[in-house]
Parts: structure tokens; C-alpha cells; sequence
């Protein structure tokens, strides 16, 4: 399932998209996060689904553009996205930023 | 007291043909949303019992509150039911849930049951956000996206509205047809601003059915652009209060150029949730015996 957490507003579009197929629950975004904006959670949209799962926390959803911006002011334009402490401790790709 | 324009008409529903009785598994989907709370009773998979309720300020409640309204003079009560899922905004306030479950798998698998195997997106308008799910044939969810950071594209931007323009939520759908020509959108997406500017163009001397109307396309717009996003596929349905509203929902279809599956007879879309709990809800009973 593509889980997308963020938002469009005027100044345009933020979203952190979670692939929960390939997430295997190894937590290792979370630690690299220095915003804490990820969170290893039950997935409640799956009962069935055993293993944990990431998501980006409530306290976060409605404002990553704003906690994402460290990282991404430090990271290289040209490999932005790829470069981010999130998307690169993710071995099995689970994580994309929109932005 | 003044009329309260806002105001939707709560309802309970029974089966009369069935017995609870005489059912092997009973379970139970309890939606408690923003604005409203609907429970779903089924019994062997099949709906036995509804009730769709204004939620108050404490949501459980208003989720007991909605249970035994629609187990009313059934003689049923909460202990003979196996299994309580609770889902929607409200969905951990559910004191006699078993398990909580998201709105976006419920509405996903609710949709699933009331239309069929073909749907594929599912847009949930409700009181106080609007999801655009995409899902599979068994009604898992194979994409979502929510917007609730503002009310724009919501119920209770409707609710305010209705309550402006002094008309009742019900006819606000019909009466944005009553216009020549299609206005312009109103150009603030935020609920607050298009309330201040609707005012304006009142005072232009606009009808309310052209603020209505100018309201409705600029709600379809904002949410055509949320669908755009996750990619819309046939078969497409609208769950969720804003469901009822054929203002919106035609003018969804108009940028979408997709036609929604018809409501259908025998159930409420806005019960969506609640069916989709109630069903995860007898899957889980089944799994437990296994």
C-alpha cells in the first residue's frame, strides 16, 4: 500500500510516501530522522498485517515542510532527494519525498 | 428557536426479516467521525442493523450512544455481539471495541461490499477531511491520501454554507443546479475566506443559489486535484455525508470525466466505514477460531 502523509497547500505540494510492501519494519529511518518525524507504528489500516510498519507521526503530518526543511537545505540539490538521512538508511526503498 | 439549516437527519435501521439469533458470528463496525457516528450490525456477513447519529462532544459516548440505537428494540446487546471494531476519527474512544482499525481500509472494504468487486477508487468525503483511496478487488487499499488540514472539500464546509445562506444542507445539491450558467468558482480555498467572500458576492446582489453553485465547483476542484494525485480508476465511488450532495458529486464527475457508480438503493454510502469495520471485524472473529 502507497501511504501518503503530508499535504498541498498554496505553496505547494509536501508529501512523504510509504511503501508498506516493502517497509520490513527494521526501524533504521527512525533513529536517522533528526526531526523525529518518523514513528514504527501497528498498521491499523492492515488488522492483518503482522510486523510493524513506519508512518510519519500525527504531530508532524500537517507540517513537513517545515520539519523536513533541515535535511533538505543540507543536502546537495542534484541528489536531494536520494541524499536524505530518511530515504538513504531505507535498504528496501520504501521511502519518497514529493518535494 | 431558530432553524438550525446545518442540521441532517439522524436515522435507525433493522433488518425485520432476520433474527439475531438465529446468526452464527455478530459483529459490529462503530464509525465515530467528526460530525457523525454510524454503527453497522452484521450478522454472518450480511447488515442486520444501522443507525447514523450526530456525534457530541464526547465520542464515546456518542459511540454507546449510536450502538444501542441501532440495536433498539431488537432485544440485542453489546456483550451477544463477538466482535467491536472501532474506526474513523474518534476510533480509540470506543469503549467496547475490541480492535481500532483506520477509516481508509474501512471505507476501502466497505465500498467493496456495498457496490462490488470492481471498484477500484474511493473518494470518502466526510465531516471533517477527504480521503482518495485506491484499492484492489478484495477491497485492500492499495494507495491513499488524506487532506485534513483544512475544512475546504469537507462536510462541515458545507455545514457552513448551508448556515450562511439560511437554505437546508439537504437541498444545498439541488439548488446548485438552479442556475443560467455555471459561475465562476469561488476563488479562496479556505472555508473561512470563501465564507467572507461569499458574503461580498451576496451583497453584489448574486442569488444564493449562484454563491452555492460558485461554492460546489470551487469544493470539486479541490478535491479533483487530491484524486489527481493518487490517479483515478474505474470503477470510481463516493462515499461519505458529501456523497448525498448531487451538487458536488456531478461536478466531481464533470473534471474527473468519470462517471460515479449510482448510490445504490439498499445502502447509505455514508455507512461505508461502518460496514468495513463490521466486516473486518467478522474476519477477525474467524481468525481467532482458526
Amino acid at each position: 500500500m502507497l501511504a501518503n502523509y503530508g499535504y498541498k497547500d498554496g505553496s505547494g505540494e509536501f508529501f512523504i510516501t510509504i511503501d508498506t510492501d516493502k517497509c520490513d519494519g527494521c526501524g533504521k529511518c527512525v533513529h536517522s530522522c533528526p526531526a523525529k518525524v518518523l514513528e514504527m507504528v501497528t498498521d491499523e489500516s492492515d488488522p492483518f498485517r503482522e510486523i510493524p510498519v513506519v508512518a510519519v507521526s500525527e504531530e508532524h503530518r500537517k507540517k513537513i515542510k517545515y520539519s523536513c526543511s533541515p535535511c533538505k537545505g543540507a543536502t546537495c540539490k542534484t541528489t536531494q532527494k536520494t541524499a536524505l538521512p530518511c530515504v538513504k538508511s531505507c535498504e528496501p526503498v520504501a521511502i519518497v519525498h514529493s518535494w | 428557536m431558530t432553524q438550525e439549516f446545518w442540521r441532517w437527519k439522524e436515522y435507525n435501521w433493522k433488518d425485520g426479516t432476520k433474527d439475531w439469533r438465529n446468526a452464527r458470528i455478530i459483529t459490529a463496525g462503530v464509525d465515530v467521525g467528526s460530525v457523525s457516528s454510524k454503527v453497522a450490525i452484521m450478522t454472518d456477513g450480511e447488515l442486520y442493523a444501522h443507525s447514523l447519529m450526530r456525534t457530541g462532544s464526547d465520542s464515546s459516548q456518542s459511540a454507546t450512544k449510536a450502538i444501542n440505537w441501532a440495536m433498539e428494540g431488537s432485544g440485542l446487546t453489546i456483550d451477544k455481539i463477538q466482535y467491536v471494531v472501532g474506526t474513523g476519527y474518534g476510533r480509540v474512544n470506543v469503549p467496547f471495541a475490541k480492535k481500532s482499525i483506520t477509516e481508509i481500509a474501512c471505507h476501502a472494504r466497505g465500498a467493496n461490499f456495498i457496490w462490488g468487486q470492481s471498484v477500484r477508487t474511493v473518494l470518502d468525503m466526510g465531516g471533517q477531511d477527504c480521503k482518495a483511496i485506491k484499492c484492489d478487488e478484495k477491497g485492500k487499499v492499495s494507495a491513499f491520501l488524506m487532506n485534513d488540514k483544512c475544512a475546504a472539500g469537507t462536510g462541515r464546509g458545507m455545514e457552513v454554507f448551508a448556515d450562511l445562506l439560511s437554505v437546508p444542507i439537504e437541498q444545498m445539491g439541488e439548488l446548485s443546479f438552479a442556475v443560467d450558467k455555471e459561475p465562476e468558482p469561488v476563488s479562496s480555498t479556505c472555508v473561512v475566506f470563501a465564507k467572507s467572500e461569499a458574503l461580498g458576492l451576496l451583497r453584489q446582489g448574486w442569488s444564493k443559489e449562484k454563491v452555492i453553485a460558485a461554492y460546489s465547483s470551487a469544493m470539486a476542484h479541490r478535491v479533483f486535484t487530491l484524486l489527481e494525485k493518487v490517479g483515478v480508476e474505474k470503477d470510481f465511488v463516493i462515499t461519505g455525508g458529501i456523497s448525498k450532495n448531487k451538487g458536488i458529486a456531478k461536478r466531481i464527475e464533470n473534471e474527473l470525466k468519470i462517471t460515479a457508480l449510482p448510490r445504490p438503493d439498499k445502502y447509505d454510502p455514508v455507512l461505508a466505514g461502518a460496514i468495513g469495520a463490521a466486516l473486518f471485524a467478522k474476519a477477525l472473529v474467524e481468525k481467532e477460531k482458526r
